[in-house]
């Protein structure tokens, strides 16, 4: 028999992308990119605890471009995975799961993510610089 | 178990082109090829098909390579209009049926492949024994315990409401084989199009094995490996909501606690 040798059929290299499972790997990737946030949160307020020079040190380290780079896509995973994470309430409740709406939720995620996350750095920058 | 690459049985070379002979509306159509007998990897075959002498659907260019170009290709067919759920493929990047897809839909090449993450038997024809052992799993019958009445089993039209966009299932598998976590986890997840058949006797009110039939579906990879991905409402040939049906099982879980 050549059971054992069938090979599987394609999948992920031949499956155009789809609005649906593109949304739903991004809520998956910034849900795990939020705990990497909090670790960062935590090792912030951890370095005002040990006193002015390691908190001195992690501004630093925060505030390089890198750190905001980094910091811009924890901003934007939290608010991604909230805006979609309220879309899957109302999931929960056996709404708003007709293709045209999934499609309709689904960039007003996008926009309001993008829109928040904006907002969030334009308010940090007028007030911290 | 997740795997994003193809083992190395399974991945994909270039084949044969079959070039057309003269003129005319030309469209090239690429099949997912593999020969059990072979021993060798599967390939993808270029068949360039004359428009103008072929029907509409991507299932006519198929029949028509096979009549006329390589009676080797193999697929499964029946109807040919969208009832029966035979020919379901993945053609140019979504699931669906050969028979309903128009070929001028499509922008470039036509590309078919089996549906998605399954074992090959052979070219177009995917092994279909799990999704079907998972579909008796779910016992797809009438059940009812009391009294048999002596006349049909009377519903309310609002009852029989319920049924619509559930019974329209052909088991064309298009769904199931769309959803990622079908992918991964299709050794015990029931999958989008098993789980739309499961609510279809849920929600029949002359059945009356409902709480046994969502005890059996109370399960973390069963029922809630669904992560509403919604993959397979967005494919679904007949236009039905797996996903949807999907989201009633789990709110009538939480409902009857």
């Amino acid at each position: 028999m050549t059971m054992r040798n069938r090979p599987v059929s394609p999948h992920l290299q031949v499956y155009r992308p789809q609005i649906t499972s593109i949304l739903s790997i991004t809520h998956r990737i910034t849900g795990v990119a939020l705990c990497g946030g909090a670790v960062l949160l935590t090792y912030w307020l951890m370095s005002a605890t040990y006193g002015a020079e390691s908190y001195a040190n992690a501004q630093a380290i925060l505030g390089s471009w890198f750190g905001r780079l980094v910091l811009f896509g924890v901003v934007f995973s939290l608010w991604f995975h909230l805006a979609n994470g309220i879309r899957h309430l109302v999931w929960d409740t056996g709404r708003g799961l007709e293709m045209e709406q999934l499609r309709l939720s689904g960039l007003a995620v996008v926009a309001v993510s993008v829109v928040l996350t904006l907002v969030t750095f334009f308010a940090a920058y007028s007030v911290g610089g | 178990m997740v795997e994003f690459t193809l083992p190395a049985n399974s991945k994909i070379t270039e084949g044969k082109t079959f070039k057309a002979t003269g003129g005319g509306n030309i469209k090239s159509f690429r099949v997912y090829r593999w020969d059990p007998d072979s021993g060798e990897t599967p390939r993808i075959d270029t068949f360039e098909v004359d428009l103008d002498k072929c029907g509409p659907m991507v299932l006519d260019a198929l029949i028509k390579i096979k009549n006329e170009i390589d009676p080797t290709l193999t697929f499964r067919r029946s109807c040919r209009e969208g009832v029966c759920g035979s020919c379901s493929f993945n053609i140019d990047g979504t699931n669906t049926l050969a028979c309903t897809k128009a070929i001028d839909e499509i922008k470039g090449d036509v590309k078919v492949y089996p549906l998605p993450h399954m074992p090959v038997i052979k070219d177009l024809v995917p092994d279909l024994n799990v999704p079907y052992a998972q579909y008796r799993s779910i016992e797809p019958w009438l059940q009812a315990d009391t009294q048999a009445p002596t006349t049909e089993r009377l519903q309310s039209p609002e009852e029989r409401d319920k049924l619509d966009g559930l019974w329209e299932c052909i088991l064309c598998f298009c769904c199931q084989t769309s959803c990622p976590s079908y992918w991964w986890n299709g050794d015990r997840y029931l999958g989008p199009a098993v789980l739309l058949q499961a609510y279809r006797w849920i929600a029949d009110s002359r059945d009356e094995a409902t709480g046994k039939r969502l005890d059996d579906l109370d399960d973390p990879y069963r029922l809630f490996r669904c992560h509403t991905i919604m993959n397979c409402t967005n494919t679904c040939p007949k236009g039905l909501n797996p996903g949807r049906a999907i989201a009633e099982i789990k709110k009538a879980l939480v409902q009857r606690r």
